[in-house]
């Protein structure tokens, strides 16, 4: 962690993707755990024994990973349908895909699929689960307000959030922490109708150790969807300064990069098609009137001025 | 290098108003200065990739591996003085 929190020290792109690779098993298995605790959770507020329990949450397991899976594969789509993103045409767009064509070649990685988002408010995000199935998309706002060079340093920021594998890891991480979301709440929903037949059924035949373990339960329940928030939004600010370092070393230009932030935030206008399942995936937080600092848990999006600080930074370095 | 080639054809479109504003001849010039960018990003994607391994194989613990099976320092790609010259850029009917 401490490492990539400072990636300007360990530039070397490899590092940062087996790093990233790491992760992302490494989450996978994390929230895997946690899907079965709160199954478990399920189980014990139902009133199940503890073995019933435990195989009620075996089966919905490997439910949400078939889920996942399905997910995983459709996620792109589903984001940039959500995002009203349609494809854009070469001859229209002609700097736009030179530019994701340049940039690819200095990635190495193949030309990703060109979207456009019909909104003046600048923006861009990238999508795909590996840089062979990725999307990139820009808003016109962003082709109208910035220069070239501005330009080329969000489409590098994209292109790195895609050779790093950031966006497969984001969109692994979206699917468990909606799935969770969904899971408890349906879960915690459902507790209310069950504890109340449970009590209209068996009078007071609880004992006091079946209290605590339910209430333990219905907390769990509360935490769970917003402790995987709260992780899924660690994860995304944190890909952010990376992608803002490769992208400086594959333009080799920081100061483009540094512009167009400043541009993006200092723009008043809203993003109309960001959501908040949506917003920790653009370059900046397209959710104006939210000030984030790196103290604040639910921010998805590190400060702008640090972003900033460091890029200048590389500059007067270069 | 292209550069060159574009600075002279550039200037030689100045000279001629009629040639500065034809359609064909900015499209030219785009593609042109694309390809020049597109040579440039292929270039350094290269040697990114030379200098990332030239580090590996002397870092711990790769360093062994490398030795063991033989891995070399690749050399940077630098251009040869034929293709540093100015490209000929002609029209003919």
């Amino acid at each position: 962690m401490s490492r990539s929190s400072s990636p300007t020290s360990s530039l070397n792109i490899y590092t940062a993707i087996e790093e990233n690779r790491r992760k992302t098993a490494l989450f996978i298995a994390a929230f895997v755990l946690l899907i079965g605790l709160i199954a478990f959770a399920v189980g014990i507020v139902l009133g199940l024994p503890v073995a019933p329990a435990g195989v009620v949450s075996l089966v919905l397991t490997a439910f949400a990973l078939l889920l996942a899976l399905w997910l995983y594969r459709a996620s792109d789509r589903i984001v940039l349908g959500i995002s009203e993103a349609r494809e854009a045409k070469r001859q229209e767009h002609l700097e736009l895909y030179r530019t994701v064509e340049n940039i690819s070649i200095a990635a190495g990685i193949p030309m990703p699929k060109v979207y456009i988002i019909n909104d003046t408010a600048p923006n861009a995000f990238a999508t795909g689960r590996d840089p062979a199935h990725a999307s990139v998309a820009v808003t016109t706002g962003l082709l109208q307000k910035l220069s070239k060079l501005e330009l080329e340093g969000v489409i590098a920021h994209e292109i790195s959030h895609i050779r790093n594998f950031d966006t497969r890891l984001m969109v692994m991480v979206a699917v468990f922490v909606g799935f969770i979301a969904v899971l408890a709440d349906v879960m915690l929903r459902y507790t209310w109708y069950g504890a109340g037949r449970r009590t209209r059924y068996k009078g007071k035949g609880e004992g006091s150790a079946g209290a605590v373990v339910l209430v333990l339960a219905i907390v769990a329940l509360i935490l769970a969807p917003i402790a995987a928030q709260v992780i899924q939004f660690a994860i995304a600010r944190q890909r952010e300064f990376l992608a803002d370092a490769s992208s400086a070393l594959l333009t080799r230009y920081p100061a483009g990069l540094a512009g167009a932030l400043e541009k993006i935030t200092n723009d008043t206008e809203p993003l109309e098609v960001a959501t908040k399942g949506t917003a920790h995936l653009y370059i900046a937080n397209p959710i104006k009137g939210q000030e984030s600092s790196m103290n604040n848990l639910f921010a998805t999006h590190p400060p702008i001025k640090e972003r900033v600080a460091r890029l200048r930074a590389m500059a007067s370095a270069a | 290098m292209l550069t060159g080639a574009l600075k002279s054809l550039f200037a030689v479109a100045e000279a001629y108003p009629e040639l500065k504003a034809n359609q064909n001849l900015l499209q030219l010039q785009g593609e042109l200065s694309d390809l020049e960018a597109k040579i440039a990003y292929a270039r350094q994607f290269y040697n990114t990739n030379v200098r990332d391994l030239n580090t590996k194989i002397q870092v711990f613990p790769a360093v062994f591996v490398a030795r063991m099976f033989g891995f070399k320092e690749e050399g940077y790609f630098e251009a040869e003085e034929a293709a540093r010259a100015d490209v000929q850029v002609k029209f003919t009917n």
